[in-house]
């Protein structure tokens, strides 16, 4: 019991020692960094797979430890990319502005050069006036706390409404798609303030680093992504590991009890539903500058959707297990979808995967469900030895749960 | 005598049904009782407007030496004020170990902030180490809570209530699914747990209540019917009319 934290958790160090492994090999083989085996547009791809599995793993912590099926952070993860990407345009914007004025015989004021970037930004929806949600778009200083603060804020009154109430199960689980539909319904609209449906662009161009190639860039933010993916599973891996963890796992499996026991529930929900949207968000905040791109179809509540499909096939209700189903079944996705899947001719019907694998996905979802219940990341129990009794044979006590009779003899 | 536990004409209703018809009932600080009643008498609802989990229409319920309301409080804080709930069937954490069980409700700070930060001690440890024993589970620390037999599980619950240090118990059919040298083990716990806190016994054996040796308080149709030893209230007519005849 005294035992360090990282010997308690031997996946900690293993899942640090894979990942600087995985970093160090693709950063060495990276076009922008080493041998040039990797191309940018990969190098991009990986890493914002990091980010899929940073927020997989705030997925895992509120569903898979702590019982709640939140369909909605995906949202935090748009969020955080919205609150970030409006800096990233706002600077790259004010640069262009500032470039094409200096060439006029008199010095561009302040007012000349904002109204400037409003109309640049703006145009596209038929305004010129910057909203007043870009009120601290100018300044990094003021904009980058708007990752955590906006969608940290959402998820506070959204979860106080909803856990007061005592919502749970899968009436939480609709109301939260509604949330992330509602949002993007209404980010859909010209007049939000964030561009409508055409979201904001550019995201890859970070202001002040225009002669840095993108080659450079995206080794740099794949960097950032795995360094930020190793401190989550640390942060997360050691909330779990105490008394904390202990006691979201007692609201997963008898949430009454535990309230008996004298323990606020409703205030630890929102404690982790307030927490997992900030750590969705950051990952958001990461991801969106390597995509370039981001609009309200990322809110979609598919997206949030396919974050459930990807804990539950890595395996939920273990960290490793969350990165392992985000990190696979995203790049398969990508795989499949990018059109280099072979196509299996079947003489009356040719398959092509990138029809057919959401139909894939699907099945393996239903088959992992059924049959593999701890995903990919049960696995490792196997090598691990790390067994749940086999439960044959009848009850022994009169209640369904009791010890059987074949774990008796054991 | 001042009472711990006051309840006094408590009504409620539930959907035109008055599953609780103006009760009162009181309960002094080291005291063992047992409540009796045919089904449907109100017992599981007096347990849960006690704590906090239905609210009465109309009465009070109070609790403490200054005796606080406890009509507004959350089960959590009504848990954290000193009551303490043992289900009917066994409610432990089957995931978890008998250890971080009883981890789980050892009386400490139950805010999100100081739980994430809280830390066992070897104080901690030991406190668990004993109560487990006390329960004669101090060799199953390690097993999951779901591996243990139904008595176990109720035993463990029990340390569980124990390890909260209430100082009100309320036990809803404790010796339900167990054997009878169980039972009496069972017994000799309660009434030893009521030297030191008031312990309220729901149940429906006969023999086990005649076991506990303590004032019973029989209820029926929501209100209580009559109180006093065990062969008082067997002797009392209406008693028997409803809830021993048969």
């Amino acid at each position: 019991m005294t035992r360090s934290f990282l010997a308690r958790n031997p996946s900690v160090l293993w899942f640090l020692l894979i990942l600087s492994a995985f970093t160090l090999v693709v950063t060495l083989l990276a076009e922008g960094f080493g041998l040039g085996l990797i191309p940018t547009a990969f190098v991009k791809v990986l890493g914002k797979t990091l980010c899929l599995c940073l927020v997989a793993l705030a997925m895992d912590l509120i569903w898979g430890y702590t019982g709640i099926l939140s369909l909605g952070h995906m949202a935090f993860f748009a969020l955080g990319g919205y609150m970030l990407g409006m800096w990233l345009m706002y600077a790259r914007t004010e640069e262009i502005v500032v470039q094409s004025l200096a060439g006029s015989p008199i010095p561009a004021t302040p007012d000349e050069v904002a109204q400037g970037v409003a109309t640049q930004i703006f145009g596209v929806v038929g305004a010129s006036e910057l909203p007043v949600v870009w009120s601290f778009a100018h300044s990094a200083w003021l904009q980058l706390p708007l990752v955590l603060i906006v969608p940290g804020l959402f998820a506070l009154i959204f979860g106080w409404l909803a856990f007061r109430a005592r919502v749970n199960g899968v009436y939480l689980s609709i109301l939260t798609q509604a949330m992330t539909l509602a949002l993007a319904l209404y980010l859909f609209q010209n007049d939000s303030g964030l561009r409508g449906n055409n979201g904001l662009s550019g995201l890859q161009n970070l202001p002040g680093l225009g002669e840095v190639p993108q080659s450079t860039l995206s080794i740099s933010f794949f960097l950032a992504s795995a360094a930020l993916l190793a401190a989550g599973y640390v942060t997360l891996a050691w909330i779990t590991a105490g008394k904390f963890g202990s006691a979201l796992r007692a609201i997963r499996d008898d949430e009454q009890r535990l309230r008996f026991l004298g323990y606020p529930v409703e205030g630890y929900k929102l404690f982790v539903f307030t927490l997992t949207a900030m750590i969705a968000a950051i990952a958001g905040a990461l991801y969106y500058p390597q995509a370039g791109i981001i609009n309200p179809a990322e809110l979609a509540p598919i997206a949030s959707i396919y974050l459930a499909v990807w804990v539950a096939i890595g395996g939920r209700g273990r960290l490793y297990g969350a990165v392992i189903g985000a990190a696979f079944v995203s790049l398969l996705s990508s795989w499949f979808t990018g059109g280099t899947a072979p196509s299996i001719p079947l003489g009356f019907y040719t398959i092509h995967w990138v029809d057919w694998w959401t139909v894939l996905l699907g099945l393996s979802f239903v088959l992992v469900t059924l049959f593999a219940p701890k995903g990919i990341g049960g696995l490792f129990d196997r090598f691990a030895h790390i067994g749940t009794p086999e439960r044959h044979g009848a009850d022994l006590g009169p209640d369904a749960g009791s010890l059987q009779e074949r774990e008796a003899q054991e | 005598m001042s009472a711990l536990l006051e309840v006094s004409g408590v009504s409620v209703t539930f959907d035109g049904f008055r599953a609780i018809n103006n009760l009162s009932f009181a309960i002094g600080p080291q005291e063992l009782r047992a409540v009796i009643g045919p089904n449907g008498a109100g017992k599981t609802t007096f347990m849960d407007i006690v704590t906090g989990k239905t609210r009465p229409d109309e009465g009070s319920v109070t609790f403490g030496e200054t005796p606080r309301s406890l009509l507004k409080m959350s089960e959590a804080q009504i848990a954290r004020a000193g009551i303490g709930r043992k289900f009917q069937r066994p409610t432990v954490f089957e995931d978890q170990t008998v250890s971080e069980n009883l981890m789980l409700a050892l009386k400490a700070n139950r805010a999100p902030w100081r739980v994430l930060f809280w830390r066992e001690t070897a104080a901690d440890r030991t406190r668990v180490a004993d109560l487990a024993g006390q329960v004669g589970l101090g060799s199953q620390l390690a097993r999951k809570a779901g591996e243990l037999s139904h008595g176990q599980k109720q035993w463990l619950e029990i340390a569980m209530l124990l390890a909260q240090e209430p100082r009100l118990l309320l036990v809803d059919e404790p010796a339900a699914g167990m054997s009878f040298i169980e039972r009496e083990q069972t017994t000799a716990l309660l009434v030893e747990l009521a030297k030191t806190r008031a312990v309220v016994v729901v149940e429906h054996d006969m023999e086990f209540i005649r076991r506990l040796n303590c004032k019973v308080t029989v209820l029926h149709e929501g209100s209580v019917l009559a109180e006093g030893s065990l062969d008082h209230v067997t002797k009392n007519p209406a008693v028997i009319e409803v809830y021993l005849g048969r």
